[in-house]
């Protein structure tokens, strides 16, 4: 007897969930093309001048370079301790095996995810109108964009730890503080050192630009030199940016590993 | 029972690291002066705030292309070019990178190398080159987003393809299949949820760059929000800030809904 292959539903014969969205992406990407004006005349000149300039670095350039290199890493990494410390209290809140109102969870979290669908530029350029120019305003900018994303990593490690601990810390009659200092902080320490250097080399990418604002470090060194058409030392700032992110990426990795 | 006695070193070395830290966190806070806030700053801020509080509806549709729909329909549209171009093009690099031995490979290590690089270069720095190339506006803007979103996706793709389970590609091979075949009917059908994964992840990403390209004249909501700071006019910069936050948040909600359904 000849069984009968399963037949497939008309939908899925055409294919026509997969077409539809095929279709809507490429309507898309008309649509947007149009909107970004693609397709303007590329002066191939222009660029290839560009690239054989910077590609002739000007290596006396490297000791000016060097002051605001590590004024960069240490807006990154003031801008990083101040937003994960400030980040600890607000997790904890947030976190539903801590805090069992579902009404402040609520609120706390919501008024973070607006806080943290800010780009650090944005924050940056905000910082810069309030504060004035200088590293400071850089520094603030890197907090709250930390605070932000410390937030987020930290309270989904909470809500994930080992509920054994803290259920005998309450069954023993200890408080929230103690089951906090007991029970939580010791299974998610080692995630948040994690994290911890995780936003670092986040940071330190970011904060490597910000200076194009008016924000500290090396990115107004980027602004000057493209600005006075100077691309051999343009190059030299790219280089040297391109060097701290390499090694803070290696360091930051290598802590991680041996933190896991 | 004898106690095994710990070295010096042994015993030290939670000292070490904790002055190691201080030391780098005093060195850190030591070059940032806190002094010199200006003097307007609480009064800025409180503009800012009540600007925030008072946004300038008028600007957020006039029906000419210079209000803050159009704004953010071509930063939207930026990040999306600049994410689907890269998608396509950072797959062929993500199988270059991809280490698929254990043994070490040179072709993997440059790989890897190649993608850090292009993934290091500010995408201000390049959109600032392409508008050399191409004048400003959005076009450039486009460019930028998609060479950086090529260094990033592609690092992605590549861990994906390192950590498939390479039993079907051998099935193929040993049932008579050339590599095209395990490419097309294993490995491809494989990564491909995750690859989609990471691209809404990126586009995510791409969203908030392309909302500050517009700060070097690369298109996007990035310019009239520096014009609107720069001449003070808090209620604008209100409604540009409301208008990026709900633009953000709204895509983070979208793409975030369709990855769960992906990954079900």
């Amino acid at each position: 007897m000849a069984q009968s292959l399963p037949k497939r539903s008309m939908m899925k014969e055409w294919h026509i969930i997969g077409f539809t969205i095929f279709l809507f992406l490429v309507f898309a990407v008309i649509l947007s093309a149009q909107a970004t004006g693609v397709g303007q005349e590329f002066s191939a000149d222009q660029f290839i001048d560009l690239w054989t300039k910077m590609a002739s670095p000007d290596w006396s350039y490297i000791p000016a370079v060097i002051t605001p290199l590590l004024q960069t890493i240490q807006m990154a990494i003031v801008g990083t301790l101040i937003g994960c410390v400030a980040a600890i209290p607000v997790a904890l809140v947030s976190a539903s095996n801590i805090v069992r109102n579902s009404f402040v969870r609520g609120i706390v979290r919501f008024i973070m995810n607006l806080v943290r669908s800010i780009p650090e530029m944005l924050l940056a350029a905000l910082f810069v109108a309030v504060v004035g120019i200088g590293a400071l305003s850089g520094v603030l900018a890197l907090s709250v964009f930390s605070f932000g994303m410390m937030f987020k990593l930290l309270y989904e490690a909470i809500e994930t730890v080992d509920e054994g601990p803290i259920e005998a810390m309450r069954a023993a009659g200890g408080n929230r503080n103690q089951v906090i200092i007991f029970a939580v902080i010791p299974q998610v320490l080692n995630q948040y050192l994690s994290f911890f250097l995780y936003t670092l080399e986040i940071n330190v990418r970011a904060s490597a630009v910000l200076g194009y604002l008016g924000a500290g470090g090396i990115g107004l060194y980027l602004n000057t030199t493209l600005e006075m058409f100077r691309y051999d030392r343009t190059s030299v700032v790219i280089l040297a940016i391109l060097v701290v992110v390499v090694l803070v990426d290696a360091l930051s990795n290598k802590l991680r590993e041996a933190l896991s | 029972m004898m106690v095994k006695k710990r070295s010096f070193y042994e015993q030290s070395r939670p000292y070490l690291i904790a002055f190691i830290v201080l030391v780098i966190v005093i060195w850190a806070f030591s070059g940032i002066q806190f002094s010199g806030i200006k003097a307007s700053a609480g009064q800025i801020l409180g503009s800012i705030f009540s600007g925030l509080f008072h946004p300038d509806w008028s600007y957020v549709y006039s029906g000419h292309g210079e209000d803050l729909v159009s704004a953010l329909i071509e930063t939207l549209a930026i990040a999306f070019l600049g994410t689907i171009i890269s998608s396509f093009i950072a797959v062929p690099f993500a199988f270059w990178a991809a280490r698929t031995s254990k043994k070490f490979s040179s072709r993997s290590t440059f790989g890897k190398f190649l993608l850090t690089v292009i993934r290091v270069f500010p995408e201000l720095v390049l959109a600032i080159m392409f508008i050399k190339a191409v004048g400003p506006g959005a076009f450039a803007g486009v460019l930028a987003m998609g060479v950086h979103s090529i260094g990033m996706m592609g690092k992605l793709f590549s861990e994906a393809i390192e950590n498939i389970d390479r039993g079907p590609e051998e099935a193929i091979i040993s049932a008579g299949g050339n590599r095209f075949d395990a490419l097309s009917w294993a490995t491809l059908p494989t990564v491909l949820p995750e690859f989609i994964n990471f691209t809404l992840y990126r586009f995510e990403i791409a969203v908030r760059s392309a909302s500050i390209l517009g700060i070097v004249g690369a298109g996007g909501v990035g310019a009239p929000l520096i014009f609107a700071l720069s001449t003070r006019s808090w209620s604008r910069v209100g409604i540009i800030l409301i208008g990026i936050v709900v633009m953000v948040t709204a895509i983070d909600w979208l793409s975030g809904t369709i990855r769960k359904q992906l990954l079900k």
